[in-house]
């Protein structure tokens, strides 16, 4: 499924809050198609690196490439590069005030300048493709914390996005919630979207993800295949760190 | 004449007598204004259902008659009935019917926040209704009004202009004296305005610290 | 005979309720006009706007709105060389002194509305100015309802103050037939009801339309 070409570069990101660096110069490149997940101990700036990629944070330093464009220094075309970069968060951020596809289809409307009734069909299509289409008419209040992440996940997706940035989207879930979530992601990465997502499920990196990023202290320590992180010993850190985490949740 | 003769011989010995009868009024009337708020308050919460009712229509009559024709109703309307008040008088009834009807509210909405176990416990430990309410309800229930009624406070010190307009020459009365008489009324406003800017603002000020003083933690 | 009086001064005090509400929805649509842009400012500006807009408040809700008609009408109009009518004057002190007031309520509303609201509509490629007028002014403005409507019946019994300056509304009208009948307490308290009935219509129509455009688990009226 992957693709030779490097649809997203990453390089050397720089970002400090005050006194303290989040992010102390953290290069990757993806290719088209993978999916990258990303662990480790929180505060390790694995969530400041995804909101730098599409500038919701402005690194200090570093540059990002989206299709060889340059997406840092974009100036207003920031927006156009945005729609490329869907966006997924940890508390949905769903637009209280509308209905479950007039989330999906505002932004259509509003910055693709799309027709109504194309855009409530794409919303609509776009719903169906999480499940969610029997709930369109609901309001955020009205959806489980699962149903809300599955409508901000369509929400993203109507955008037609090269990429999808994933911060910790289970994270506010109960384990129930959280698997149906999980699914929507994993058919999303079969079906071969270019997906960059912060965890703490395990289990989803290890049968997904194409490769595992271990962060920590504001460097990716370790990097590799779920196979090589898990088997080879020179992947200490991070080993000790699942090992942890699994001891913990158990 | 010139500006600071008009200044130091006019206006401010004008305003000061303006000012004192400005926190005359503002001092009879609060302390009344504030108790008969209580009083209505707890006939409304507590009172039957005749009592609630009429004091529902106090509140609902003496907040929603403005408060300006409510003095022409108290100096130039009562005479009709044969009772002739002084034009101080009627401002301050006229402004302790106003004052009292919106603390009545803040009042009320606050004895309603008070949790039912507070008096229910207070019955428990042998305590009448009526000593429940005083000693362990209103306590709680004052405090939760003071940013309330200390904004109705500030409002006081605000509606107290409206006297001028049955002839009790308080602050604004003794502007609008002089601007007319000296044909200066930018001046003038603009001094009386800075007055009033003052007392509201330290009187904010000082309904911040009590605010705060009396705050219950948690 | 007071009813026969009301009567047949109907029609004269009927122009006074027309001014009246004349004055007050003029005043809540320049409080609206001008609170939201001072709101939007207050939050989103920059130091020296947000400190002009905090002066703006300060000032006009320091003041009686006696004062300020007596410094808008004979001072600061007059002076810039404007010959206003006493109704427009009244309107827009009126206005002014209720934007103040409105700009905190709109102001507050848009601070309660959670950040994330703001960051995911900027991820989904929407520019600030499109985010706060599709996402965050729809939300602010239903939370602001219910105390935005407070301020109907205060700016109603507050327009009664433009008495002062001769705006001919329902208190002034009151006041001539009582001078021309010498029939006082019927007149003053058919205007008193007047005041009061126009208040509770008012309000009421308000809570209709709060229900109306409620969402659920969305600010008050919402379930």
């Amino acid at each position: 499924m992957t693709d030779t070409t490097y649809i997203l570069r990453i390089e050397n990101i720089k970002k400090a809050f005050g006194k303290n660096e989040v992010l102390k110069g953290v290069s990757l490149d993806v290719r088209k198609g993978e999916t990258i997940c990303f662990i480790g101990p929180s505060g390790t700036g694995k969530s400041t690196l995804l909101r730098c990629i599409n500038q919701l944070t402005i690194p200090d330093s570093g540059k990002i490439f989206l299709n060889d464009e340059e997406v840092t220094h974009a100036g207003p075309r920031i927006n156009y590069f945005r729609q490329k970069i869907g966006m997924v968060f940890q508390n949905f951020f769903l637009f209280d005030h509308l209905t479950a596809v007039r989330n999906v289809e505002i932004a259509l409307l509003k910055v693709k300048k799309m027709n109504p009734k194309e855009a409530r069909e794409k919303a609509m299509f776009e719903l169906k493709q999480v499940g969610m289409a029997d709930w369109a008419d609901h309001y955020p209040a009205e959806l489980s914390g699962g149903q809300a992440q599955r409508v901000s996940i369509a929400r993203a997706l109507a955008m037609d996005p090269d990429i999808m940035l994933f911060d910790e989207p289970t994270s506010a879930l109960d384990p129930e919630l959280t698997r149906e979530v999980l699914e929507v992601m994993k058919k999303l990465a079969l079906e071969g979207m270019t997906m960059l997502v912060v965890t703490h499920e395990m289990g989803f990196a290890c049968s997904v993800a194409n490769k595992i990023c271990f962060m920590e202290h504001g460097h990716i320590k370790e990097q590799g295949t779920p196979a090589e992180l898990l088997n080879n010993p020179e992947f200490e850190r991070c080993k000790a760190f699942i090992g942890e985490f699994r001891e913990y949740s158990q | 004449m010139d500006q600071i003769t008009f200044i130091f011989d006019i206006m401010v010995p004008a305003f000061a007598n303006g000012l004192l009868i400005t926190l005359a009024l503002v001092a009879v009337t609060a302390p009344i204004g504030f108790l008969l708020g209580v009083g209505v308050a707890c006939g409304r919460v507590y009172g039957g259902k005749g009592l609630s009712w009429l004091m529902q229509l106090y509140t609902i009559f003496f907040r929603g008659c403005p408060l300006l024709l409510l003095l022409f109703i108290l100096y130039f309307g009562l005479p009709s009935l044969g009772i002739v008040l002084t034009p101080f008088v009627a401002s301050v009834l006229g402004f302790i019917f106003c004052n009292s009807a919106y603390n009545s509210e803040y009042v009320r909405g606050s004895i309603l926040s008070v949790k039912e176990g507070q008096l229910i416990a207070a019955k428990a430990l042998g305590m009448t209704k009526n000593q429940a309410i005083l000693n362990i309800v209103l306590p709680q229930a004052l405090r939760r009004s003071i940013p309330g009624v200390s904004n109705e406070f500030i409002y006081l010190i605000k509606y107290s202009s409206l006297a001028y307009m049955i002839t009790v020459i308080e602050l604004t009365g003794a502007s609008k004296l002089i601007a007319t008489k000296y044909f200066a009324y930018n001046e003038t406003f603009i001094a009386v305005a800075i007055v009033y800017l003052a007392l509201v603002t330290i009187t904010t000020f000082g309904a911040n610290a009590l605010e705060k003083k009396y705050a219950i933690p948690g | 005979m007071a009813l026969s009086i009301l009567i047949d001064w109907f029609p004269y005090l009927f122009s006074g309720i027309v001014l009246t509400l004349g004055l007050v929805a003029s005043a809540l649509i320049i409080g609206a006009g001008v609170g939201l842009p001072l709101a939007l400012g207050q939050v989103y500006g920059s130091l020296p706007v947000r400190s002009a807009i905090a002066t703006f408040v300060w000032f006009f809700r320091g003041l009686p709105v006696l004062v300020l008609l007596f410094l808008f009408y004979f001072g600061i109009f007059p002076a810039l060389g404007l010959d206003l009518p006493a109704f427009y004057v009244g309107a827009v002190v009126l206005g002014l002194w209720g934007a103040a007031y409105q700009s905190q309520v709109f102001r507050g509303a848009i601070q309660s509305i959670s950040e994330g609201q703001m960051i995911a509509a900027r991820s989904l490629g929407m520019s600030r100015f499109q985010a706060i007028k599709s996402i965050i002014l729809p939300q602010a403005m239903r939370i602001a309802l219910p105390g935005w409507s407070n301020q109907y019946p205060e700016i109603l019994t507050e327009s009664s103050v433009c008495y002062a300056i001769g705006v001919a509304e329902l208190l002034t009208r009151s006041s001539q037939i009582v001078s021309q009948t010498y029939v006082t307490m019927p007149i003053y308290l058919a205007c008193a009801v007047i005041f009061i009935l126009l208040s509770y219509a008012g309000t009421s129509c308000i809570h209709m339309v709060e229900k109306k455009i409620a969402i659920p688990g969305f600010g008050p009226g919402g379930s």
